[in-house]
């Protein structure tokens, strides 16, 4: 008897979001698009930027090293300049994000045999990519002061470093933000349509009239979390195989595993989501109290920043964030091959925040009929 | 009470209508060529059945819509190119009237008054008057989300009256309020009239039509008659018969009636039976069918009678849904829905002190009384909305704490907010509620089939339920009530903003049902629902002041000056000698 | 009756006042009463700036690695040691790679660093010395983070050794400076980016979200039916979510500069006249999604996408405009927050630039004004 009720309930959920054309294309469309747009778009690489340069030494060695520098792939534009007026406004207006400034003696110093100096301006306002393009700068300058007479006698003792990337041989961005969104945007959709799925039926009056159907509140529960579980699932599905075939991420895990720790994942966030909408009134406070759990969620959960680096006190509160979890679990699946009891380890608190939500919002709920 | 200066001076027209008509994408016009006139210092009623144009006729008087074709002038603007001055000088309330719940009245009367631009000066008048008016001086620091339905009518009209209009136009105001607050609401309205206002008063309570200086009647999109009600009243003559004296059969004879060739219309009135026969029809043939006892003699026309005729008759009496369900027999005589001693509190507010009362099989069982007096907190405690605080509530034998699922299984519930999905089909509604309630496979089909045959909802199969009309709306929550053969059905002010055609179809199935031994629970307004009641518990303040058959209340009520009261008389007395003795 | 006056009242600019500040005070007492806007506007601000203030940062802290020296002797335990005194680096030190290897498969750790037997012979023998740096490639950025850091620390230190054994200086003396950050403080450049990403949520999502509520409602209907104008009725949305929204950034502002210490180097003009304008079109953008939908459900949805997301990823806040293929960098031209991103970083770390603040000024007024028209051509008074 319970599955004929629940089914009919599900199935009256996914129409409910989809039947409607408009809802449809929002729940379908932009996310897909967001794939393509976000896991190109959001990357910490830095290539394109424009550099300006000012070479005031008329020796060999300053033209060697605006040679290099045009030659580097890194850098869209080159600028030349001769004022040194020129370049500060340039980097205050934004124009470029580095400025090289060699000096008259720059040569003179070099075939001398003694130190040449090289000022580099970087823009601190955008810190993280001009620290990446000081980082290309100061390699390109060292390439040169190896070939200069005194480099040459200092090579030896030179280390080289051998970089090996696991996973990942060629870092490829979109390996590392392809898998991150799959858990990112089922956070964001799973959320918004749980929460206001319960709070919609409350402000126009269908809630009443499923409270005195038949149904138990554990199965109007689980009725509303299946079948944006259900969405959820689609969007995880493309955006595997969006990943597979066309972003040519490499699948080393078990697909199996994925799609098993996915359910958890899918409950834990609509358990939470049933958890705003059971504490909202009104469809206005369902989406906002999403979104207040939203941001930061996504900011603690080691997507952007890895988790040991914020402060101590700090990180047990990403304990309770299912991202985090997932995140793991998605990028270890894909890229590494991720071990059973470690995907079972990470799932496991997927499965004890879902059930702690949704034990907590069938209670709020029931206590509302009181 | 109207003055001799007004009543004598010809009243201008504040309304012209020329040749309007307006359609909606490719459904059949929504108003076609309509050339009327409403005047000032008078009610014009605007009734017509659900879907004649009524609300898009007042809009397009606003100048929120424009007309296809013809021209409207409203207090002699053209609403194509003077739409805001018209707006700076009437007074509109529509449907859904815009108060903000979240303001308190006090707030809602601020906004509308500086939107109306009420000089300052005046104000203090102005809201003294109104509040005094809707008897919502108590409430002004009250959110307007909280107050109930009538007091939330009363304050809508107050804002659309702030600056007092010169045409003040209505939109339904009385759906959903108690027959108390829309005599206060009328009389508030007929106040204005006498002040040279022109009101356009739309409405499905044609008890309301019948009050108005004139009347418009509209349906599917044409005016069908404009004039004094009387006038209209006047066809159907001779006609009305009152047929008493079959008490325990009414509702069976009634059926039969309805299926008589001669009879136009016919509707129950507590142990009697109201009929109109068409013209030149001998009523004395009916009385064979009624039984010897019976007796029937002619009585008063009203204004519902004419209407009836108008459109062409009302339903006949057969429900095929009733033939469709299976007897219940009568069997061991134990109620159906029971309340024992049912309270509920909400903080220190008591909503319902011990109601308690019983339900036989095959009874129809009323719940009256104002907004907010409890009416509808009982009624939620007995469908397992609310849980009581004290008291037990029983369905079908089955204790609504205890075994709340298997109580619910045994119940059909259909509010008066619409509560069907409004973004899935006609038939996808029908086939949610047929796996709620544990239907499956071959029977879920056929009753599926059945009930779009038996409601005629195959046309509509498709249609989003949100965008059908709201009688087919009716028919549909009605359907998905009734899918599972439900022992109780729980009726929320099932036909409230209905037309009476709609309404008649719609008892016209529940007469049949209750028949066939399904046992109904009914909130309503609506006084003529009250009288196809078995019996009625009148509830105010939290309390049941009256239970008993609607002949029973409204004998307690008669007076030698008014022998032979109407429901609504006796609604409006018995609540008012409560209120006098909690007073007292 | 005083009918007369009143027309008066209605026609003059005076009504218009009279009703504007009316639907101005009904909006706030509005905002006042949900917890839910004063959660957004408020609260969330103070979340994201505690956060980014405290806990989320760019800079990369000390990152867990593991260092494998394969054979003792005085030189490597001397390279160990300066991986050891790194800030970049909690090193843990293994003779056998493999001890670490599982620790990185799990994320454990985010590299290796092999120091082979060979490496001391090869060093003071001049044969070209190698180290391996292994790194979890499953998070780009922090790969990239412990290969540049791992060569400097593997420079430095060689450099060093260098310098003692021949007491040279390097051949080219590079020297860095990061105006407006000489600290690099991730904080520094996050605190507009939140301005930003709270002034979109109470200007496009908050605002389509209470539009939308009037339509499902029906109090814009009644709203309508009186004499307020369309410009009005838009302009009674637009006053008080945008002093909400101008509110909001002050707060977030004040605690940025007075708990976190960041710098705040321009005019509070210039401040204002940046948010107040990038308000124009967040407000715009609100006002036609919620004109366009009608229901709180898909204007949430749509503000969400066409907004919030964008105002994250798609405006420098945290990525790079400069490296995105080029069809994206067409397409955050269109993002406001771009401009006011850009340009709070320059308010609150380089001063005053007019001839930047009026570009972007400019330009976001131009989109704030090509929504907005397009707004009000779908809010005109009329029901269907």
């Amino acid at each position: 008897m319970w599955w004929i009720r629940l089914k009919a309930l599900i199935i009256k959920e996914l129409l409910a979001v989809l039947r409607d054309p408009k809802g449809r294309m929002i729940l379908i469309g932009p996310p897909i698009l967001q794939l393509f747009v976000f896991s190109y778009a959001a990357t910490l690489e830095v290539r394109n930027v424009d550099v300006m340069v000012l070479n005031r030494d008329a020796g060999r060695w300053g033209y060697e090293l605006v040679q290099r520098l045009d030659g580097a792939p890194t850098f869209r534009r080159i600028e030349h300049t001769q004022s040194t007026a020129a370049l500060h406004d340039a980097i205050n207006r934004q124009r470029v994000i580095a400025a090289i400034h060699i000096g008259p003696t720059f040569s003179r110093d070099i075939e001398a045999g003694r130190s040449a100096d090289v000022q580099i301006i970087l823009d601190g306002r955008r810190s993280n990519a001009s620290q990446i393009v000081g980082g290309y700068l100061s390699q390109i300058i060292a390439s040169v002061a190896a070939e200069t007479p005194a480099g040459r006698q200092a090579a030896p003792s030179s280390v080289t470093v051998i970089p090996r990337n696991w996973f990942n041989p060629n870092l490829i961005y979109q390996w590392f933000m392809v898998p991150s969104l799959v858990a990112n945007i089922a956070l964001l959709i799973g959320l918004v349509v749980t929460a206001l799925s319960v709070a919609r039926e409350r402000e126009l009056g269908t809630f009443d009239q499923l409270m005195v159907s038949p149904l138990r509140t554990h199965e109007i529960l689980i009725g509303k979390l299946a079948a944006p579980m259900l969405i959820g699932l689609f969007h995880v599905s493309v955006y595997i195989t969006a990943a597979v075939f066309f972003f040519g991420v490499p699948l080393r895990g078990s697909l199996i595993l994925l799609y098993g720790s996915a359910i958890f994942y899918l409950a834990s966030v609509v358990g939470l989501g049933l958890f705003i909408s059971s504490l909202s009134k009104t469809q206005q406070q369902a989406i906002l109290g999403a979104f207040l759990f939203m941001v930061p969620a996504t900011l603690l959960s080691g997507f952007a920043t890895p988790i040991e680096n914020m402060p101590e006190w700090l990180q047990p509160l990403t304990l309770v964030n299912p991202l985090r979890y997932f995140l793991v679990i998605v990028k270890g699946v894909f890229l590494k091959d991720l071990p059973l009891s470690e995907v079972a380890g990470n799932t496991l608190p997927l499965a004890i925040i879902a059930a702690f939500t949704l034990g907590t919002a069938a209670w709020l709920f029931r206590r509302r009929l009181a | 009470m109207t003055s001799a200066a007004t009543s004598n001076a010809p009243r201008p027209d504040v309304i012209r209508l020329d040749g309007v008509a307006k359609q909606f994408g490719v459904a059949p016009p929504a108003l076609d060529s309509i050339t009327a006139t409403v005047r000032g210092g008078e009610i014009t009623g605007l009734v017509g059945p659900d879907g004649a144009g009524k609300t898009t006729l007042m809009r397009l008087m606003t100048g929120l819509m424009l007309p296809d074709a013809g021209t409207i002038e409203v207090l002699g603007h053209d609403t194509r190119t003077g739409a805001a001055r018209i707006q700076a000088e009437i007074g509109y309330m529509p449907q859904r009237f815009g108060l903000y719940e979240d303001l308190s009245v006090q707030e809602n009367l601020n906004l509308y008054a500086d939107l109306r631009g009420l000089a300052k000066s005046e104000r203090p008048a102005v809201f003294d008057d109104l509040l005094t008016f809707t008897d919502l001086r108590p409430f002004t620091a009250r959110l307007a989300g909280n107050l109930s339905g009538g007091m939330k009518q009363k304050l809508g009209l107050a804002c659309a009256l702030l600056k007092k209009p010169r045409l003040l136009l209505l939109d339904e105001p009385g759906v959903g309020v108690d027959p108390i607050s829309r005599r206060d609401l009328w009389k508030m309205v007929e106040a204005l009239t006498e002040e040279g206002v022109g009101v356009l008063w739309s409405t499905a309570y044609l008890d309301e039509a019948e009050a108005c200086h004139r009347a418009l009647l509209l349906n599917a999109g044409k005016l069908l008659f404009a004039g004094p009600p009387s006038a209209l009243t006047e066809r159907v003559a001779g006609r009305v018969f009152k047929l008493t004296g079959a008490a325990g059969r009414r509702r069976a004879i009634l059926a039969c009636a309805l299926e008589e060739e001669s009879v136009v219309d016919g509707v129950i009135q507590g142990e009697a039976i109201r009929l109109v026969v068409k013209r030149g029809a001998d009523p004395a043939t009916l009385r064979a069918q009624a039984g010897t006892e019976a007796r029937i003699a002619p009585t008063a026309p009203r204004f519902e009678d004419a209407f009836v005729d108008m459109l062409g008759g009302g339903p006949g009496g057969r429900s095929k849904l009733a033939e469709a369900t299976h007897a219940r027999p009568a069997d061991d005589g134990r109620p159906v829905i029971e309340a024992r001693g049912l309270t509920k509190k909400f903080g220190d507010f008591t909503a319902a002190t011990d109601i308690t009362f019983e339900v036989p099989r095959g009874e129809i069982f009323g719940l009256l009384g104002p907004n907010g007096a409890g009416k509808s907190t009982t009624f939620k405690m007995l469908c397992g909305l609310l849980k009581p605080t004290l008291g037990e509530g029983r369905v079908a034998g089955f204790d609504l704490r205890r075994d709340g699922a298997e109580a619910r299984n045994r119940l059909g519930y259909m509010a008066q907010k619409f509560s069907l999905y409004g973004d899935l089909s006609v038939a996808q509604n029908l086939a949610f509620f047929a796996g709620v309630y544990g239907l499956a496979g071959a029977l879920k089909r056929e009753r599926m089939a059945l009930m779009t045959e038996i409601f005629d909802l195959g046309p509509h199969a498709n249609l989003s339920s949100k965008d059908l009309p709201l009688g087919l709306k009716q028919r549909l929550a009605l359907a998905c009530a009734v899918m599972h053969e439900p022992e109780a059905l729980f009726l929320d002010e099932p036909t409230s903003g209905v037309d009476p055609i709609t309404r008649r179809e719609f008892w016209t199935h529940i007469n049949g049902l209750v028949e066939k031994g399904v046992t109904v629970l009914v909130t309503t307004h609506f006084m003529d629902e009250a009288e196809y009641c078995d019996r009625i518990s009148l509830i105010d303040r939290g309390r049941s002041i009256a239970l008993g058959t609607p002949d029973a209340l409204k004998a307690r009520v008669a007076t030698p000056d008014n022998p032979d009261p109407t429901m609504e008389d006796a609604f409006i007395s018995l609540v008012r000698s409560s209120s006098e003795r909690a007073a007292a | 009756m005083t009918v007369s006056t009143h027309s008066v009242v209605n026609g003059s600019r005076r009504g218009s006042t009279v009703r504007l500040a009316a639907l101005v005070h009904k909006e706030s007492l509005q905002i006042l009463r949900d917890p839910s806007s004063i959660l957004i506007a408020f609260v969330l601000p103070a979340v994201l700036l505690f956060l980014f203030g405290y806990g989320v940062s760019l800079d990369t802290a000390r990152t867990r690695v593991g260092l494998v020296i394969e054979a003792q002797t005085p030189l490597t335990q001397d390279l160990a040691a300066s991986f050891q005194a790194s800030r970049y680096f909690d090193v843990a030190v293994a003779r056998d790679r493999r001890a670490f290897e599982e620790d990185l498969v799990l994320g454990r750790i985010r590299g290796i660093i092999v120091v082979p037997a060979t490496f001391a012979t090869d060093f003071t023998a001049r044969r070209n010395p190698a180290i391996q740096v292994i790194v979890d490639g499953s998070d780009t950025n922090t790969a990239n983070f412990v290969q540049n850091y791992a060569q400097g620390t593997v420079g430095n230190w060689a450099a060093m050794r260098g310098a003692e054994t021949a007491a040279r200086p390097p051949a080219i003396n590079v020297q860095s400076r990061y105006w407006f950050n000489s600290e690099l403080k991730s904080r520094n450049f996050l605190v507009p980016g939140s301005v930003a990403i709270v002034m979109t949520l109470v200007g496009t999502l908050l605002t389509s979200l209470v539009v939308a509520r009037e339509w499902e409602r029906g109090t814009m209907e009644a709203i309508m039916a009186t004499p307020v104008s369309a410009t009005e009725l838009l302009a009674g949305k637009i006053v008080p979510y945008f002093l909400l929204g101008l509110t909001s950034m002050t707060l977030c502002v004040a605690i940025a500069v007075l708990l976190f210490g960041v710098p705040f180097r321009g005019s509070l003009l210039a401040l204002y006249a940046l948010s107040a304008a990038f308000l124009v079109p967040a407000l715009g953008q609100g006002l036609l999604i919620s004109a366009a939908t009608k229901n709180q459900f898909l204007a949430s949805q749509v503000a969400l996408m066409s907004a919030f997301l964008p105002a994250f990823l798609l405006s420098g806040f945290l990525f790079e405009i400069s490296s995105m293929p080029t069809v994206i960098q067409w397409i955050t031209l269109l993002v406001p927050a771009r401009y006011l991103i850009q340009s709070l970083q320059t308010v609150f770390l380089a001063g005053d630039i007019w001839s930047m603040f009026l570009r972007d000024i400019a330009i976001m007024l131009l989109i704030g004004s090509v929504l907005f028209l397009l707004a009000a051509r779908s809010t005109r008074k009329r029901i269907a």
